[in-house]
């Protein structure tokens, strides 16, 4: 029997988590040690949970399959954070940033958590500060701001355009704070590749040890999850070339429900696909809205080159069709806007690209002003294309970057199974249909050390789950089904390269459930994907052994993961039969091209329940909104 | 730009484990220029696996040059010839047709070679683990702008916090000597008001267990600033020396 309650506290939104902190149950001091916590991925959410709740007395074991767990990806996120600390003096709040990021996500996101999300960012702030994490200051020494899509106040702190590598790092060296007093065990190069399950309740993990292929067990009484999403199943994202669903899908093949998985974001601002041989996309920070002016061509076929257009002969279109957020729409609108405009053959020589022109920025600031605020920007532009963005606009395209769904949490973001905590991108519910620019880091730091650690306390005080054997039969059991799996996939002994079956499924995936989808579409991919699914079981091609530092073997596990998952998202795409955020169908939409949205029938999270390969059961937590008012979302 | 295919001869370093005895192996490749030197070992392992062989082991992860997973030895050069640039950022048209490559494993006693072209960098963490942090619990920070630091210090102590712990600097030094590295840390916190209280405790611990981990001593040849894709400045290395002296001092 699958429980989807949702847990959301009693009482005004703006009090549920105050009150709620209040009501948990704790753990005293002297019985933390006795409790055994395993983290998964030491990512912002991973490495934040794993440093608290060493700090708090408890015994981690943290896990990552990096050969370091400053290698996170959240290590990549460039623009910055968000927080509502209203330094700017331009009108922002806590409820203002729970508003955006409601609307931002199309009225899809579970109201409860999403205020929560913006309550605690402040203290993250003054947490990376305390830590040393040297943020971008104004000359009088205060934190500087900047502006990020879907808002019109400015609120996002960064460091350079390398935010992400400087709140990981801060986060890594509370970590290891943890490791040295012994508070936390850390173990490098583990893949999780199962959840085990004791009496209902998740108790431990399975994991390969990387280098020697060696299957171990991990015994605890709780089980965090802060494993990233799934963006890599288009096999060109945004996402390191590392980053799987692994962990996520073997959970919710053990019973965990799989939220909102349609729920993909294309983020607006990537490099161009340039070749057949290309491995991923590479994104350019969203915060280079600030300053660049999207536009194509106005005329189909345009073959000038990009200073011949006159200024009267160039297509703003974000700044036409939006006039109030202008190039600063969010996320889905500008990657859908960019997405016509090429369709309509207006993209940069007729391709797939449009331009992104900072030469009025350089203008009015300055080249030294640009260089100050995006200069590795603009730098690792150039050293990937060749081409000097101050002197010529840079060219882009959407990708898909993050992934809004993930496995089904409540408000102590607990899965359907007991004991079973899922954090950061892995989760579904901050985000809603939609993620705005800079809430990635917020989620992920907010989970990690503000929201798991009361919630894993308030599950052992109150459930007061028993320690296991980890020699127990559910944890042989495990490590049988995962030899099975390797020596299936080492035995196939195909033609095709696990390499050449992801792009298949990339392909399939990005055309028919990207940025726009359909019915007919959607009925076919499923079918697709289905038999490409096949066709990896009996045709692909996995060398080396077992026992062996085997990365071929490592990607094999994670695409035959991710076929399965890419049906389930079409299974899902086709089910929400409405437009919101970033999944737009396009039987819905107005003759203007925008989402219809239709809370009637949609308003509720699709938790799908797992069955087999190909077969799942959906179940339904309806969206209940007390605070804030179901709109049309507009940006104009 | 051209997208005319390059020729190219790799000669890449295979090597089982760090027990067994490696050897160049002699790879031609014909490449496109706008693919990066990964994306060609992409290539390059596909037609490996088809032809039912083993593929070259090197790792990478974000390839935008800001993890610090990737890098290995390319004609002598760790990452590869241009400045700044980690080797998952360099490109098939810095290269012309023809040219022969050498791709080697950063080598250092402190880095052992896992399997051709990766190594384990594990003293690095040890490191880190020793002192690479302010000591403070979560929950306890006072407000973000309580104490103002100056722009000129905040972005001096990001340029030290930019380092991806790549392991090049180790890999360039004729001593294998991590003091780029090191001090990269320990430079970002001594310049911050939060980092003063262990500030000596900290260079102490990380620079003890930098020595016991076999890395080498610094001899400033600056080949480590030379070589880090992030460009780290060796008047880190100072800096670190200045508050070293003046923690064996005080002790």
């Amino acid at each position: 029997m699958i429980n989807l309650k949702s847990n959301v506290p009693d009482g005004n939104v703006a009090d549920k988590w105050t009150n709620h902190k209040f009501n948990m149950k704790l753990v005293n001091p002297a019985n933390k040690r006795k409790f055994d916590i395993i983290v998964v991925g030491t990512g912002l959410a991973g490495a934040g949970a794993a440093a608290t709740l060493g700090e708090l007395g408890y015994k981690v074991k943290a896990f990552t399959y990096h050969d370091s767990s400053r290698r996170a990806h959240s290590i990549a996120a460039q623009g910055g954070i968000n927080a509502a600390k209203d330094y700017q003096n331009d009108g922002d709040s806590i409820y203002r940033l729970f508003y955006d990021t409601v609307k931002g996500g199309d009225f899809r996101s579970r109201e409860a958590n999403t205020y929560r999300l913006a309550e605690v960012s402040n203290n993250i702030i003054d947490q990376c500060v305390a830590q040393g994490v040297p943020f971008a200051r104004e000359y009088g020494g205060t934190l500087a701001n900047r502006s990020f899509g879907g808002a019109q106040v400015s609120r996002t702190f960064y460091a350079r355009g390398e935010t992400g590598q400087q709140l990981l790092l801060g986060a890594y060296s509370s970590l290891n704070r943890q490791i040295k007093l012994g508070n936390v065990e850390m173990f490098h190069r583990r893949e999780m590749l199962d959840v085990v399950i004791v009496d209902d309740k998740a108790k431990g993990i399975t994991v390969r040890n990387l280098l020697t292929g060696e299957i171990e067990n991990y015994a605890a009484q709780a089980v965090v999850l802060a494993t990233g999403g799934y963006s890599n199943v288009f096999f060109l994202s945004t996402s390191a070339m590392n980053s799987n669903a692994t962990a996520a899908w073997r959970a919710h093949k053990k019973g965990a429900t799989f939220a909102n998985p349609c729920y993909t974001q294309i983020h607006p601002t990537c490099l161009p696909v340039h070749g057949e041989g290309q491995s991923k996309l590479v994104l350019m920070s969203e915060s280079l809205r600030n300053d660049g002016r999207i536009w194509v061509p106005d005329i189909v076929g345009e073959k000038r080159a990009v200073k011949d257009i006159p200024e009267n002969e160039r297509d703003y279109y974000l700044e036409r069709r939006y006039p109030a957020f202008g190039n600063l729409a969010p996320r889905d609108i500008s990657s859908r806007s960019a997405k016509y405009a090429c369709d309509e053959g207006k993209g940069v020589n007729g391709g797939r690209s449009v331009y992104l022109d900072f030469e009025d920025a350089i203008n009015r600031l300055g080249q030294d002003t640009i260089k100050e605020r995006y200069g590795n920007l603009f730098d690792m532009y150039q050293n990937i294309t060749g081409e000097n963005p101050y002197n010529v606009p840079m060219q882009i395209y959407p990708a898909p970057h993050y992934t809004m769904g993930g496995l089904w949490v409540d408000y102590n973001l607990m899965s359907n199974i007991p004991g079973l905590f899922v954090t950061g991108e892995a989760n579904f519910s901050d985000h809603g249909a939609n993620r705005l620019g800079a809430s990635a880091l917020m989620q992920g730091l907010a989970d990690g050390y503000f929201v798991t650690p009361y919630a894993i306390g308030n599950y052992f005080g109150s459930e007061k789950p028993e320690k296991v054997d980890v020699n127990g039969p559910e944890f042989k059991e495990a490590k049988s089904s995962v030899d099975e799996s390797t020596n299936k996939l080492l035995s196939i002994n195909g033609k095709q390269t696990v390499d050449e079956i992801h792009r298949k499924l990339g392909e399939l995936l990005i055309d028919k459930v990207g940025m726009s989808r359909d019915e007919k579409g959607l009925t076919k991919v499923i079918k697709d994907i289905s038999e490409l699914r096949d066709e990896f079981w009996t045709d692909v091609k996995v060398t080396g052994k077992p026992n062996e530092f085997n990365q071929n073997l490592e990607r094999a596990g994670r695409v035959a993961d991710f076929l399965e998952l890419g049906e389930l998202m079409a299974v899902d795409a086709l089910d929400r039969d409405e437009s919101c955020g970033a999944h737009f169908r396009e039987e819905h939409q107005t003759e203007e091209g925008e989402a219809i949205r239709n809370d009637e029938d949609f308003a509720y999270v699709s938790a799908w329940e797992f069955e087999k390969a190909g077969k799942w059961k959906l179940h339904k937590e309806d969206l209940e909104f007390e605070s804030v008012k179901l709109a049309t979302r507009s940006y104009k | 730009m051209s997208d005319k295919k390059i020729n190219l001869t790799l000669n890449i370093w295979r090597q089982n484990s760090a027990t067994e005895k490696g050897n160049f192996e002699k790879f031609e490749v014909s490449v496109s220029p706008h693919d990066s030197i990964l994306e060609v070992l992409d290539e390059l392992n596909n037609n490996l696996e088809r032809e039912d062989k083993i593929p070259v082991t090197f790792e990478s992860d974000c390839r935008e040059g800001i993890c610090g997973t990737c890098g290995f030895v390319i004609s002598g050069r760790p990452h590869g010839p241009l400045t700044k640039t980690a080797t998952c950022q360099l490109h098939m048209r810095n290269f012309s047709d023809g040219e022969v490559l050498y791709l080697e494993p950063f080598k250092a006693t402190a880095f052992p070679i896992l399997k051709d072209l990766a190594v384990d960098r594990e003293g690095f963490d040890k490191i880190q683990q020793a002192g690479g942090y302010i000591s403070f619990n979560t929950g306890s920070a006072p407000d973000a702008n309580a104490i103002p630091i100056s722009k000129e210090i905040a972005n001096l102590s990001l340029d030290a916090a930019e380092c991806i712990g790549c392991g090049a600097c180790v890999a360039a030094c004729k001593n294998s000597s991590a003091m780029l590295f090191v001090s990269a840390k320990v430079s970002q916190f001594a310049l911050l008001p939060q980092g003063q209280a262990e500030r000596y405790d900290r260079v102490d611990a990380m620079v003890t267990v930098m020595d016991e981990e076999g890395f080498g001593s610094c001899t400033n040849t600056y080949a480590c600033e030379a070589e880090c894709p992030k460009g780290i400045s060796v008047s880190n290395i100072a800096r670190m020396n200045r508050d070293f002296m003046k923690s064996t001092i005080s002790s």
